[in-house]
């Protein structure tokens, strides 16, 4: 069993990754958060797995604090907030998504080539997973880039978060808990900020269209 | 070259010609129970076969020698790619002649001559058929390449038996590689073999359709050696799936006894891959023609993915 739990979070990790790409390439919004939810729920397990096999019950408490925050709470909150806006379904048009998603592909081979000689290093159990955590940070990243919406920008930074937390769970088996709780804190905080930011955006523009903040500018 | 080794490959090629229609009617059989209909008999591709055979063959009056010739040569592709796929046996004398990149390439020949005899006549139907046939092709290469060259670099050999014999003795682990190629590997083969996200194979009738749409001129005895092609490319597709991904059970050199068991073997992963694909096909509906180019990049990427996650995980 206890030789499976290694695979087992490398299988994961691809996951993670793989969700990113998943989101760059979705349309719409529902199942954007949905994605988002998923990706949360592979890095709880992904943690607890780790937590698992290296003994480490830390590891639990920040799984347990990710999956409160990230699979339950902040996802219900867009939703709710999605509604409230009433953008539930709106399909946003991007940029060739296809061009995105090669693009993609050259983030995971830049940010690879850079874990690699790392990963080699290091004789943590997960050591490779380093590389598909600095991806989707580089993804989320483009993600909210080439986004013109706000809702799927937080989205973005929510998911750029969540590569962060992997990249510190897997390399250094855990973050000390008080940073961790510092993290959740602030990945809440934030998202209740940008809540009542993207009310604010609507009722000034009437619409969460990033590029009309443009006008903003004195002509 | 022993005398083993060239039964074992008689017998793989008679296995793939006898078995390609029947695992055609096989999924037709699952598609029609699935969808509440009553069902053609298993052996209707055959009876089709025969049918068709027996038919006095007619000719558009413009048709030049390819249209005649190309038929005989997409027969020939399918039969060659379904001798080297290991499907009984990884001790196969003809497989040293064509490695995984050369399989891809008499996937392509075949795909090549077919839209050439589609266009020669020139209705509008077959150059619109073969268009979207490069199209979907064009796309599916790729990600087919890199599906295969994924299993090659975790077993260190683009020849599909040193392949399938390393993938087949490997304890049992987890590749999320493998897992990625996997999903790539069916989305190109629904796309390949004309099933229905990206064609329909059922019908003559809807402006959508790719395959049908190349062959709507043939008759007699070159529809049937096309349709043969069709079904011995979706056997060989299955037995390429079947080797990389659920290689046990292919028997090896200097394993006489072990051929025996590896019929029912096949017989069984097939039967079972034709059930699940006649539930993708039910499941799922036909994409509009420019989704396609989507699907297929998905696909790309999944099985890019799968290679660079291979690099960076070391096949852990």
């Amino acid at each position: 069993m206890i030789k499976f739990v290694p695979q087992l979070i490398n299988l994961f990790a691809t996951l993670i990754l793989l969700l990113s790409f998943a989101m760059i390439a979705q349309r719409r919004i529902v199942s954007l958060i949905n994605l988002f939810m998923i990706q949360g729920a592979a890095l709880v397990a992904a943690s607890f797995l780790l937590g698992y096999v290296t003994h480490q019950p830390e590891l639990y408490i920040s799984g347990t604090l990710t999956l409160l925050l990230k699979v339950v709470f902040i996802p219900l909150m867009l939703h709710r907030l999605i509604r409230k806006l009433n953008v539930r379904w709106d399909v946003e048009t991007l940029i060739n998504i296809p061009t995105t998603l090669l693009v993609g592909i050259g983030l995971v081979i830049f940010s690879f080539s850079l874990a690699l000689p790392i990963s080699r290093l290091s004789d943590s159990l997960a050591g490779g997973a380093l590389g598909i955590a600095l991806a989707c940070v580089m993804l989320s990243f483009m993600m909210m880039i080439t986004r013109s919406k706000a809702i799927p920008q937080v989205i973005g930074f929510l998911s750029m978060e969540n590569g962060l937390l992997f990249a510190a769970t897997t390399v250094t088996s855990g973050m000390p808990m008080i940073v961790e709780f510092g993290i959740a804190l602030d990945v809440l905080v934030g998202v209740l900020i940008l809540g009542v930011f993207m009310f604010q955006i609507r009722e000034k523009f009437d619409s969460l269209d990033i590029r009309k903040l443009e006008t903003l500018k004195e002509d | 070259m022993s005398a083993l080794g060239v039964f074992s490959q008689v017998l793989a090629l008679v296995a793939a010609l006898l078995l390609a229609p029947l695992l055609t009617g096989w999924i037709n059989q699952w598609r029609h129970w699935l969808q509440n209909k009553s069902a053609p008999s298993l052996l209707q591709p055959y009876m089709n076969l025969h049918k068709l055979f027996n038919k006095e063959s007619l000719m558009a009056e413009h048709a030049s020698p390819l249209y005649r010739f190309a038929p005989y040569v997409v027969f020939g592709c399918m039969l060659l790619a379904s001798a080297i796929v290991p499907t009984l046996s990884t001790d196969l004398p003809l497989s040293p002649a064509a490695d995984a990149i050369a399989l891809v390439g008499l996937f392509a020949l075949a795909r090549v001559f077919i839209s050439l005899a589609a266009m020669d006549v020139g209705t509008a139907f077959g150059t619109l058929g073969a268009r979207r046939e490069m199209l979907v092709g064009f796309l599916a290469e790729p990600a087919l390449l890199m599906v295969l060259f994924c299993a090659s670099m975790i077993t260190g050999s683009t020849s599909l038996t040193t392949m399938v014999e390393t993938l087949a003795h490997r304890d049992l682990a987890i590749y999320p590689s493998l897992l990625l190629a996997g999903v790539a590997f069916t989305m190109v083969s629904l796309a390949e073999n004309a099933r229905v996200p990206v064609d329909n194979p059922d019908t003559h009738l809807e402006l959508t359709m790719i395959h049908e749409a190349m062959i709507l001129e043939y008759s007699a005895r070159h529809l049937a050696l096309l349709e043969w092609a069709a079904s011995l490319k979706l056997f060989a597709y299955s037995c390429i799936g079947l080797a990389l991904f659920f290689p046990w059970g292919v028997a090896e050199a200097n394993a006489p006894l072990a051929l025996l068991l590896a019929l029912p073997v096949l017989v069984f992963k097939l039967a079972l891959g034709g059930m699940l694909m006649a539930m993708i096909e039910t499941a799922s509906a036909k994409m509009r023609i420019f989704r396609v180019p989507e699907f297929l990049g998905t696909a790309f990427l999944m099985a890019v993915i799968g290679l660079l996650v291979n690099v960076l995980l070391g096949g852990k």
